[in-house]
């Protein structure tokens, strides 16, 4: 596909909830190159420029400027305190629950600018699914987990056939399809993880957001759960925090370094990119020698 | 949101607030259980404080059974109040007077209670200073003494502005008043149980925040706001002092209404009775207390009833 028209009968059904955002046509606003895939590059799915996160007076991030690419796994990898998931909840505005957080720089969705003026970050959300560092279940049961979502967003369709295809893309279904009706909290934490990655896909998301999805789990749920993104990286885009250079390694396509920047001063800790580029490269060519000091293991 | 930032607590509300928040707690499994470290010592001052409270509790139903005993009888929940033949006498008015305006207060405090709660956990900014002021002053109003609200609701109720006039209607507003605070505090309480990971994991589908309070955050909070109107009405009903003043002190000798008419209720009955000098209205007043007991204990059956059935409901 060279170039994409934005008429509406060659748009997906992504592109036309993305286009829903903003009011207007679906104008490309950025470089116009935005959803143009480029020679040989695959289409970007986000587009950072110079993204900066406050907390209040304090900087958490610092001018952040990548692409990140549709249908790709891509790794946010970094020591604590360097504002990866500072910078995974910028994606779908979930920094806005925070008062004291500001968002500078420009943040682009499939060519919308996600903290444009007349965007509601509810239909950000409705796109960009988010799976949390420790699973967090519903105190319901493990059906009305998965249908929470298609319900409140309003989707239409047979809701029994939603939670059955997200709980099968979840590789779930088979273990909890005799007690559906069973409260999830008796689940194992693993189970709930991809519980959650379940009523995530229930809502049928563009992209998947995950901060440290396994961090609460053991090896073998973590073994499951990279397993899975890997099919589920045939649909969605995905981004994935991880304290874990090996899981960056084994799952991602690319893969991000970020580092602490510690003001003496002030003692506040500022997350900076450092390299950005294809995991193999990452891993065994490192660009920066403090990408390389970091995943050969000699700092973080 | 630490508890160093909330004043003192009165008795009453301190009640309902650990029961508001402990119940949240058992449904949405707070993980700040504090594991088997219980020693015996421990132990045997739980059940000290628990054996005293239920030695107390015992003395007095042993007392009105046994004070009360010769005038037991379906009469009392039947017949009508009598100054002149005790033997005769019963409740039936002040026990429709108290179903009465405990319904009322319910009917009041729940929504209200529970929107205020939602509005100032939720919603409000709690860096603004008029909502800091209405957080100190709802903690303030929880301390003041009952007969107080008695008085404004003689003077604002009854009279003045509002003019009820000396009803059960202004019985309940005056109560609902004066219980207000406590259920505000204790659903505040139940709602803030509910871990944040839940509101954020349903915001991060794409709820808005509308839905994920009345969704998820009010179901997983109800058990426990439940718990703190229980404790809220079982402290009005036996509440007589505010309503002396707001018109249940006549001797009633019809069904009383809503919205007109004079009024009785339990608490208030008793007081008259037991106040005689006569030995048969004495025992009719220990009769009376068992009359109350029994509807406290009926009305408190049917919300926890409720609350078990909110709790399985999965």
């Amino acid at each position: 596909m060279p170039s994409r028209q934005t008429t509406n009968e060659t748009l997906s059904s992504t592109d036309r909830r993305v286009a829903a955002l903003a009011p207007g046509p679906p104008v490309n606003i950025a470089t116009g190159q935005a959803a143009d895939p480029g020679a040989g590059e695959r289409e970007v799915t986000f587009r950072l420029e110079g993204v900066s996160v406050r907390y209040g007076e304090a900087l958490a991030v610092k001018d952040v400027t990548m692409d990140i690419h549709h249908k790709d796994i891509t790794a946010l990898i970094g020591p604590s305190g360097c504002g990866k998931s500072t910078l995974l909840r910028c994606l779908n505005r979930m920094n806005d629950l925070i008062p004291s957080a500001r968002v500078s720089g420009r943040l682009w969705y499939h060519g919308e600018d996600v903290y444009g003026p007349k965007v509601d970050p509810v239909q950000v959300r409705k796109l960009i699914g988010m799976v949390f560092q420790k699973p967090n279940p519903f105190p319901k049961s493990i059906y009305d987990n998965v249908a929470f979502g298609p319900r409140t967003t309003g989707m239409k369709g047979d809701m029994d056939e939603i939670v059955e295809r997200a709980l099968r893309s979840a590789a779930l279904w088979d273990e909890v399809k005799d007690r559906l009706k069973e409260n999830a909290y008796g689940m194992s934490g693993g189970q709930q993880q991809r519980l959650c990655i379940a009523r995530c896909i229930a809502t049928e998301p563009d992209v998947i957001l995950m901060d440290e999805p396994c961090s609460a789990l053991d090896p073998i749920s973590t073994a499951r759960i990279e397993d899975l993104m890997h099919e589920l990286k045939e649909q969605y885009t995905i981004v994935i925090v991880t304290h874990n250079m090996q899981q960056a390694a084994r799952v991602s396509d690319r893969t991000a370094f970020f580092t602490a920047e510690v003001d003496e001063a002030t003692d506040v800790r500022t997350g900076v990119l450092v390299e950005y580029d294809r995991t193999e490269k990452v891993f065994s060519n490192p660009g920066d020698e403090r990408t390389e000091n970091y995943v050969t293991g000699r700092f973080g | 949101m630490t508890d160093a930032a909330y004043p003192v607590r009165t008795e009453r509300t301190r009640l309902a607030v650990a029961g508001a928040r402990a119940t949240t707690r058992s449904i949405v499994g707070d993980s700040e259980r504090s594991g088997r470290f219980g020693n015996l010592l421990f132990v045997a001052m739980l059940l000290l404080g628990v054996g005293t409270a239920l030695v107390a509790l015992s003395a007095i139903i042993v007392w009105a059974y046994v004070t009360g005993r010769p005038l037991l009888s379906t009469d009392l929940l039947t017949n009508y109040p009598s100054t002149v033949n005790p033997r005769a006498a019963g409740y039936r008015p002040a026990i429709l007077g108290t179903v009465y305006v405990i319904s009322g207060v319910v009917a009041l405090i729940v929504p209200l209670g529970v929107g205020a709660a939602v509005y100032l956990e939720e919603y409000a900014d709690g860096t603004k200073w008029w909502n800091r002021l209405i957080e100190l002053n709802i903690q303030n109003l929880a301390g003041v003494p009952s007969i107080v609200f008695g008085i404004l609701g003689l003077a604002f109720i009854v009279r003045g502005p509002i003019s009820l006039g000396f009803v059960a209607a202004a019985g309940s507003l005056t109560l609902a008043l004066l219980v207000l605070p406590t259920v505000i505090l204790a659903s505040r309480e139940a709602i803030r149980a509910v871990p944040s990971s839940i509101r954020h994991g349903s915001l991060a589908l794409g709820a808005t925040q509308w839905q994920t309070v009345s969704r998820q955050v009010l179901p997983a909070a109800l058990p426990g706001i439940l718990t703190g109107v229980i404790l809220a009405v079982a402290r009005a009903i036996g509440e007589a002092a505010p309503l002396l003043l707001v018109g249940a002190v006549t001797f009633v000798t019809f069904d009383p209404r809503f919205f007109d008419g004079g009024y009785s209720v339990l608490p208030v009955q008793i007081f008259q009775y037991a106040g005689r000098p006569q030995e048969d209205f004495r025992i009719l007043a220990a009769a009376g207390v068992l009359v109350l007991l029994l509807v406290l204990l009926v009305i408190n059956a049917t919300a926890i009833w409720l609350r078990h059935r909110y709790e399985r409901e999965w």
